[in-house]
């Protein structure tokens, strides 16, 4: 395996706040790969700076090799790099199946392609992905009435209908009714052995993390603390710590 | 083409044009910077857009000079704009503006878009559409070489009387209750209400104010300028590129771009000639609003 | 299906026949045209897209000028032509009047939508209100510009050639030409709405970042968009010019307030972002505007600038923004779980 997302020495800040301090890491690809830390450690800061919200203020972020740090979001999302929010992102006023269809893989079609109406291959592509979700009976409910939990399951199925390469996921599962948490971190795990997505996931409920990924890495105060498999992390006393505050 | 290489010529040989210029532009500046200031205080505080502001400046200018008409001393005007004006900016507030804050953005920018061209088409049905001013009856002083640079002394008068306005309006911004509590509700309106604001009184307080003092920069304009009903436009426009230029809520950044634009448009004039003036104040607009961009490309962003 | 079918037929047929129906109203017919199809070009980007230009009138003067120079230019020198103190009369035969005509209008077309192209690269990088005044001042600035150029012919414009035959045929080729751009302009629509451009488009409007996070072309699409747009803008640019015989650059070529806000108090007449919606609001504002111009005598603007604080202020959706939330289930809108309701309704019996 070798890694599709190499940052080197990211540092960024915010006026004087050091969000991020010299901040290197891997994401191999094919794999599961989680990033922890208590709040305020700069993990949302460290996504935006990877899909380009923001400029870096030194270090090297390279996807598949080619260095991304200076391009703007749309460029980046274009090489198949995709991420969902934290405050789920949908269009709200269109229903499931309409976001759904918008989308596809916009990247790989040719202007001729966009000028042409859906085929009947991509609205069963969506409602299968709908039905992955169990938003299935929901499809043709406008998107802003469903709840906040159905709406991230939304942004996840779009994000799959987009056929990304690497798809960075902040907080899958907070909101989410912790019933169907179990259901959520199957169909993650079968998107990314089914449909072979690299997963790059923050998330703050360990249970979640330390049962998917392969490797993770913990941030706290902007800097790496740790890194290693779900075990390694997990005996870790200086994670401990910085969870408990003992810092 | 000749022309415009002679007029260049023109203030390289003889500086002391060059000299004249800027006064000239540097006095019709502190007029913009006083209407760019109310709008980027409405701009600030409500996040309203207002495209009526040059409509405020005119309407203020044809106040003074229906005063004067009825025998009112013209310098005696610029106050009484001031309080007539802030009147009616209430009366706007409270029939129009009310309704568009916290709507999307361009709800307010076609509702005082709207409100502009029936200000404008109402000026111009009461007073027609010939260019009026008012006649202080001053002197006008010569300085330099064989007296090159005209000083009207009632332009002198009127940026003073718009710098001791402005200072006036600052010293209230930072001292008073109300300014105070301007100031706070555009911070965070919210928070505002939460610590017993009550922003409905501000934001009405806040748009009569801005009418206010863009109605006195219209009496001073009506001084020393001319004023016509469809020019409000034109100050619009400068309006808001000195509030593009500058930012919300930088006050040396919006005298500093005031001054620049007089300066810069009356240079414009001067090279291109008289004709391309208003021409000059749009393309002014475009220009700063393109390097604003490219400055928020750098940094990976869009002008929103 | 058929009921639909009948219904587009029967329009069809009217719009074929009104002239002759209507023989006196031929020009307010013509105009109604004129503003079904600015209306229609604004919503592609105002509705449909999400960006409301303030400035679309530009490509409407443009187009008015790229047309006379090319059908003038044809055949005689412009320069001359627009030259004040010529004394020569210049006449066009009827095959010069017609190929100026065409060619005219299509170079317009295709003039107008280069612009777009070249000018959206930088103007929509400005968002939202930055974007419309931006667009104000492209169209302001133009037309102070054209009228101080001589070769343009300044102040006074530019006379365009004169049709050698009757006065009710040019009533009638002005009519034809008009209604036959709007109708291909809104069967094109209909398709375009409907493919997956159409679709993205409605993305960026929802909300361009997330359009963007997904990997849409976003500055693609909304080049292509804006310079379809301007393409429809230029070819009525180029019409109009034709029609009125004698244009002025501020008056008529950039009337940055009449024509230039007329299109957009149509779409918010109609229904933002709908495909009827520009249609009949272009009806309902030319009855409007017809009534004013001839009852409030002088005070129509002040009408005008009324009516669009009002419309701005209370009734913003339009005509099929009311209907749509007022009778969802016409447009095949679903807003509540049926499901849910019964369920909840279950209890209670």
């Amino acid at each position: 395996m070798s890694s599709i997302i190499e940052i080197a020495g990211v540092s960024k800040s915010f006026g004087g706040v050091k969000a991020n301090t010299d901040i290197s890491l891997t994401v191999e690809e094919g794999g599961i790969t989680g990033l922890i830390g208590p709040n305020g450690s700069g993990k949302t800061t460290l996504f935006n700076s990877i899909v380009g919200y923001h400029p870096i203020d030194g270090g090297s972020i390279k996807f598949e090799g080619q260095e991304i740090s200076k391009l703007l979001v749309p460029e980046i999302a274009r090489l198949g790099l995709l991420r969902t929010f934290q405050q789920t992102r949908i269009y709200s006023a269109m229903n499931c199946m309409e976001n759904m269809l918008i989308s596809i893989p916009h990247r790989k079609l040719t202007l001729r392609d966009a000028f042409r109406k859906n085929t009947v291959e991509d609205n069963e592509k969506a409602e299968h992905l709908l039905e992955f979700v169990g938003l299935s009976e929901k499809r043709f409910l406008r998107a802003g009435s469903l709840s906040f939990g159905q709406q991230k399951l939304l942004e996840f199925a779009m994000a799959l209908m987009n056929e990304p390469t690497v798809l960075l996921l902040d907080e899958p599962t907070a909101g989410i009714n912790p019933t169907l948490i179990n259901g959520l971190i199957d169909r993650l795990l079968r998107a990314n052995s089914e449909f072979g997505i690299t997963l790059f996931i923050i998330e703050h409920n360990m249970r979640v993390i330390m049962n998917m990924a392969e490797e993770i890495y913990c941030l706290a105060h902007g800097e790496l603390l740790a890194s290693g498999s779900p075990a390694e992390i997990q005996n870790d006393q200086r994670v401990v710590d910085a969870y408990l505050g003992a810092h | 083409m000749d022309e415009i290489l002679f007029n260049i010529r023109l203030l390289l040989d003889f500086p002391i044009v060059n000299l004249k210029i800027i006064i000239d532009g540097i006095m019709i500046g502190a007029l913009f910077a006083l209407a760019a200031y109310g709008l980027a205080l409405v701009w600030g505080v409500m996040n309203v857009k207002n495209l009526a502001q040059g409509d405020f400046v005119i309407a203020g200018g044809y106040v003074a000079y229906s005063l004067n008409q009825v025998g009112i001393y013209p310098l005696l005007g610029v106050p009484l704009a001031f309080v007539i004006m802030w009147g009616i900016g209430w009366v706007i507030y409270k029939t129009i503006i009310t309704r568009v804050i916290e709507r999307d953005l361009f709800t307010s920018l076609l509702a005082t878009f709207g409100l502009a061209i029936m200000m404008a088409q109402i000026m111009n049905l009461i007073f027609g559409s010939d260019t009026q001013s008012v006649d202080l009856g001053l002197p006008t002083w010569f300085l330099g070489p064989s007296g090159i640079i005209d000083l009207p002394a009632a332009k002198v008068i009127g940026v003073a009387m718009a710098t001791v306005l402005a200072i006036a309006v600052v010293i209230f911004m930072k001292h008073s209750r109300m300014g105070q509590a301007i100031r706070a509700t555009a911070q965070d309106s919210r928070a505002a209400r939460v610590m017993g604001i009550d922003t409905e009184k501000v934001y009405a307080f806040t748009f009569s104010l801005n009418a206010a003092i863009c109605g006195a920069a219209g009496a001073i304009i009506v001084m020393i300028w001319v004023i016509q009903p469809f020019y409000g436009i034109t100050y619009s426009v400068r309006a808001f590129v000195v509030v593009t230029a500058a930012g919300i809520g930088n006050l040396p950044g919006v005298i500093a771009a005031g001054l620049g634009i007089g300066a810069a448009e009356q240079y414009g004039g001067h090279i291109f000639g008289i004709g391309y003036q208003q021409a000059i104040a749009v393309v002014l607009l475009l220009i700063v609003l393109f390097v604003r961009l490219m400055q928020q490309r750098r940094i990976r962003q869009v002008l929103k | 299906m058929t009921r639909k079918f009948y219904i587009n037929t029967a329009l069809l047929i009217l719009t074929i026949l009104a002239p002759f129906i209507f023989p006196v109203w031929k020009t307010q017919l013509a105009t109604l045209w004129l503003f079904i199809i600015v209306a229609l070009t604004w919503d592609m980007t105002g509705g449909q897209m999400g960006y409301n230009s303030l400035g679309n009138i530009f490509f409407y003067g443009t187009g008015m000028y790229v047309c006379a120079i090319i059908a003038i230019g044809m055949y005689f020198p412009f320069g001359e032509w627009t030259d004040a103190s010529r004394s020569e009369t210049w006449k066009f035969t009827d095959s010069q009047y017609f190929t100026g005509l065409i060619l005219g209008s299509l170079g317009a077309g295709v003039f107008c939508a280069l612009c777009a192209y070249i000018l959206g690269g930088l103007f929509f990088g400005l968002r939202g209100p930055y974007f419309a005044i931006g667009t104000l001042g492209l169209a302001i600035a133009t037309g102070e510009i054209v009228s101080n150029i001589d070769w343009l012919g300044g102040g006074q414009g530019v006379s365009m050639p004169i049709y050698n035959g009757d006065f009710e045929t040019f009533k009638n080729i002005i009519y034809y030409l008009f209604a036959g751009l709007g109708v291909s302009l809104f069967i094109f629509l209909n398709w375009f709405y409907k493919t997956r451009f159409g679709a993205a488009i409605n993305a960026i409007r929802d909300d361009e970042e997330k359009a963007e996070a997904m990997g849409i072309h976003t500055l693609r699409y909304k080049l292509i968009t804006w310079s379809i747009s301007a393409f429809f803008i230029g070819v009525a640019g180029a019409i109009s010019a034709f029609q009125l015989i004698h244009f002025e650059p501020l008056e008529t070529a950039y009337q940055t307030i009449n024509l230039g806000i007329f299109m957009v108090v149509c779409v918010l007449l109609g229904g933002k972002g709908t495909l009827w919606g520009p249609v009949i609001g272009a009806f309902m504002f030319h009855v409007f505007k017809e009534v004013t111009w001839n009852y409030f005598l002088g005070w129509q603007w002040v009408a005008l600038g009324a009516l669009i604080v009002v419309i701005v202020v209370f009734f913003q959706d339009g005509l099929m923004g009311y209907l749509q939330t007022r009778f969802p289930e016409w447009f095949g809108i679903k807003v509540v779980d049926k499901d849910e309701k019964e369920i909840i309704a279950e209890p209670a019996e």
